[in-house]
């Protein structure tokens, strides 16, 4: 396991260290740095939307720029803050976990992180285009014929989306070519980290799906302004083609957002719970199932569109099978921290609170795939509630304890725990005021993508902002204490967790800027 | 160690709740909180909710346990309990035991779910058929079986939206022109669409479908007890998504017959008075009125909102009086500006018409009777 760390000074210094650099740490830096800043973005955009909706009436907003607050707050989210933080932390570990000493293809790696600030300045520049319509107010799903009356707006997100796909696939083709091929000797298959293991299966996904998002959006450009009629019945057309191709793309693209998220959590329950992973076969088999099931489930996001009794069956059975794989995962956790010695640091806190509230947003996931309820919850803030449960106490909490959890690696010392412990509780209390009232809007019957409301909603909904500005305030401690540990701190020793294993550990923190540079041997 | 440093870590943090706590709690007690889905007042709502309440208790169950043995192992298994960690890391009959569980489960409410389904789809046999069709941002209902057929709006008013009144009862699920249905009927609904997209909701009576423009979807509903059942758009739809409800007024079959036979009085005055001479008066107060659907783009005061063009001072509205009742009857194709020939009637037309070119500063002093709309038309 000895590591030899050859030290190259002769890297460019300054802002063009980052601009022209090849180094998957760097490149993972730069990814997690834009992950957050667009947090932020996508941040201030919900809290547009939240102090809005404080009480019935129009108040800050109107509701064509409400609609653009949606919109963009949920493109922001998905593509500019979740995906880009996932393959931040894919750069930073995968070629320490696996032994490698960079990714397979580096230059490759600049070019799809330095594609994607382009894309978003594209992207949010339309919302400086007020008079021609501004940012898309058509929903994140840019549903034709909404999406064909809409603006520039619509025009600047298509070519944006056309820009973060190539950043996407480019991405996943050098996470793949650097997992099959540059394990360390004896680093079979079945012997790779967790981690390593869900992104190669995102990898996947990414490949199958970003090219079919690009398509189906290409189409809507088309429509718009070569007069075609893919999607306009008048012409021919078909407005549903759109639905089944996008989610077609967007169904595997919410497991794209939530498959790395297990592989951080099956890394840091282990570490903390000092007991290796429970049933790491079965993890594996379930990661795979997950993401052949979610290909073939898109449509139960069009159960009220009028399919057919015999699709609208097929798509419901097919996505409570989900639950099976799924479920097996949480059951190995739970079996993971069964009679190990737990302590709490926080990135265990995120990773157990990752488990119990991803679950809550996976129960509601059983509910809306039954197909008569989910005619009740489909489009109401029901469903708003389930799936924020998923992407944000699931997916940004498990980037939050995978953050924790490396910092110190990354950094070279430990963070501060009593800020981290008070990060973590204020945005517990922040996010779950934020969505869990959302479950009982939705079922009163309060749709989703609405800037005035009922009467009948307003307590609920006001309990919903407050909770928001915590929750968002409360990020700008994470800030601080990122900029407390990058700054200075407690050296952090090279396995920093008492309980943690991997080859990441072996290497001191921080680790030397090229690592591995003769493989390790895995035994 | 740990144990106690976890316990000063919570001091400050119950204090806060000690101190926002009492807060909300008037809040809690006032307030009338729903946390479930409505009650049902047709058959297929009332096995929705049935189905819906039968998953909650599977899944609360479940959270119970999983959870339940969650934390009794974090209570348990901490180091500062001296706890020294076990090393096992796998049992396969636990682990085939967790997966077929809950595939059971799952055929468990697969079964009911299904057996709704098959139901909810069967639209044959109905007693008459409603066709619903969504309109940027209002609906239209046709009684085919009756010959009647109309729009219905939002009714409220926008000072109440605007902040500038106080919001009544039944704010922003109020309209003009209720969908009026007999009880103990099965009454079969057709929808599509004008423009984009609607989806029509009213959750107590347990439909939701989507109105699609060019293509027809259908559904059913039963409704067993008369009253006022209201609901939205649930498919974004653009600006006014939020403001496009349904209401719903379920009466007697009596009732019913005798609200048919008013509509049909109302058509043929409608068609009488569109043959009169309006005077200026009568045009700028009914045209006021019918301006509340073009309020919605061109502002209140035809100042115009965002991208959409005001109509003070606009060629339009102070040029040719031909081309502008030309823009209303047949819209401007390639903008969001409809096509109202098809959903406004003469008498609605002239009278806009005259209003815009008449309000917001606009001195042009054109009448236009209903008569030069109908000639228009041709």
């Amino acid at each position: 396991m000895a590591t030899v760390a050859h030290h190259h000074d002769e890297h460019p210094t300054g802002i063009t260290r980052w601009l022209f650099t090849t180094n998957h740490k760097d490149i993972g830096t730069l990814y997690l740095l834009f992950s957050l800043l667009m947090f932020f973005v996508g941040g201030t955009f919900a809290l547009v939307i939240r102090t809005e909706l404080f009480q019935p009436g129009l108040q800050i907003t109107d509701p064509h720029f409400f609609n653009q607050m949606t919109t963009m707050h949920a493109l922001v989210m998905i593509f500019g803050a979740i995906m880009p933080a996932f393959v931040g932390l894919a750069n930073w570990q995968l070629p320490l976990m696996i032994g490698a000493p960079d990714m397979a293809l580096p230059r490759m790696n600049n070019w799809s992180f330095w594609i994607l600030p382009f894309a978003f300045m594209l992207m949010l520049s339309s919302l400086f285009l007020q008079d021609a319509g501004g940012a898309p107010a058509t929903g994140w799903t840019l549903y034709p014929p909404l999406s064909v009356q809409g603006g520039i707006g619509v025009d600047l997100a298509i070519f944006s989306i056309h820009m973060m796909g190539i950043s996407s696939v480019l991405g996943a083709i050098n996470v793949i070519a650097t997992i099959l091929n540059m394990r360390a000797p004896g680093m079979t298959l079945m012997k790779m980290p967790m981690f390593a293991w869900s992104w190669l299966i995102t990898a996947f996904l990414l490949l199958l799906t970003m090219p079919v998002l690009a398509g189906a959006v290409t189409m809507v450009l088309t429509d718009r302004h070569f007069g075609t009629s893919f999607f306009d019945a008048a012409g021919g057309g078909d407005p549903l083609l759109y639905q089944h191709v996008f989610w077609f793309f967007g169904h595997p693209e919410v497991y794209i957002m939530i498959l790395p998220a297990f592989g951080i959590i099956s890394q840091v329950i282990p570490t903390f719970s000092r007991k290796p992973l429970f049933g790491y076969h079965s993890m594996v088999y379930a990661i795979v199932s997950i993401a052949f099931l979610s290909s073939v489930v898109w449509a139960h996001h069009m159960f009220t569109v009028g399919m057919p009794l015999a699709g609208e069956l097929f798509f419901m059975y097919a996505t409570m099978l989900i639950a099976v794989p799924t479920g097996v995962k949480v059951f190995n956790w739970l079996a993971t921290m069964w009679r190990g010695a737990m302590t709490f640091e926080t990135p265990m806190l995120f990773a157990i609170a990752f488990v119990f509230l991803f679950t809550i947003g996976g129960l509601s996931g059983l509910m809306v795939a039954v197909v008569p309820a989910d005619f009740q919850y489909h489009d109401s803030y029901f469903v708003v509630a389930h799936f924020h449960y998923v992407l944000v106490t699931g997916a940004a909490v498990a980037i939050f304890a995978a953050a924790y959890y490396w910092l110190p690696k990354w950094t070279g010392h430990m963070y501060n725990e009593k800020l981290g412990k008070w990060h973590f509780w204020l945005t517990m209390i922040g996010m779950n005021l934020t969505f869990f009232p959302m479950h009982f809007v939705g079922l009163a019957g309060m749709p989703r993508r609405i800037p005035d409301y009922a009467l009948q909603f307003t307590d609920f909904n006001q309990w919903s902002s407050i909770g928001a500005f915590i929750f968002g305030f409360s990020q700008l401690l994470f800030v601080y204490l990122l900029i407390q540990t990058i700054r200075g701190g407690k050296k952090a020793s090279a396995r920093v967790w008492e309980g943690a294993e991997g080859l990441e550990w072996t290497l001191p923190s921080p680790p030397p800027y090229h690592s591995f540079s003769t493989a390790p041997v895995v035994k | 160690m740990c144990f106690v440093r976890s316990r000063s870590r919570r001091g400050p943090l119950s204090r806060l709740i000690a101190a926002v706590g009492p807060a909300l709690l008037p809040g809690l007690a006032a307030a009338d909180y729903k946390v479930n889905l409505p009650p049902p007042v047709t058959p297929i709502g009332e096995q929705i909710l049935q189905l819906h309440n039968l998953i909650m208790i599977i899944c609360a169950v479940i959270f119970v346990i999983v959870f339940g043995l969650m934390f009794y192992s974090i209570a348990r298994h901490r180091k500062s309990r001296g706890v020294k960690p076990a090393a096992f890391d796998g049992n396969s009959k636990l682990e085939v035991f967790w997966t077929i569980i809950p595939f059971l489960i799952l055929v468990g409410i697969a079964i009911p779910s299904t057996a709704t389904l098959i139901e909810m789809t069967d639209t044959s046999k109905s007693d008459m058929t409603v066709k619903i069709t969504g309109y940027q941002w209002r609906w239209r209902y046709d009684y085919p079986d009756h010959g009647i057929n109309f729009f219905s709006s939002l009714a409220t008013p926008r000072e109440q939206i605007e902040g500038a009144a106080e919001k009544g009862e039944n704010y922003l699920l109020e309209v003009d022109n209720p969908l009026v249905v007999p009880v103990g009927k099965k009454v079969r609904l057709l929808f599509t669409a004008n423009d984009v997209i609607h989806a029509w909701w009213v959750p107590e009576v347990g439909v939701k479908k989507d109105a699609i423009p060019g293509f027809l979807t259908d559904a059913w509903m039963t409704i067993e007890k008369p009253g006022v059942y209201r609901g939205q758009c649930a498919e974004l739809c653009g600006k006014d998504h939020g403001f496009m409800p349904i209401v719903v007024n379920a009466v007697t079959p009596e009732e019913f017959d005798k609200w048919v036979v008013a509509q049909k009085q109302q058509v043929a005055a409608a068609a009488a008075s569109a043959d009169k001479t309006w005077t200026m008066e009568e045009l700028m107060a009914r045209g006021k009125q019918v301006y509340q659907t073009c309020a919605a783009c061109h502002g209140a005061n035809g100042e115009g909102v965002g991208p959409f063009p005001k109509l003070a001072g606009s060629k339009i509205a102070t040029g040719p009086v031909d081309a502008h009742i030309d823009i209303v009857l047949n819209g401007k194709p390639g903008t969001a500006m409809q096509a109202f020939g098809g959903q406004l009637n003469d008498v609605d037309i002239a009278a806009v018409v005259t209003f815009e070119r008449n309000s917001f500063g606009n001195k042009t002093g054109d009448l236009v009777q209903p008569a030069q709309v109908k000639a228009a038309r041709k």
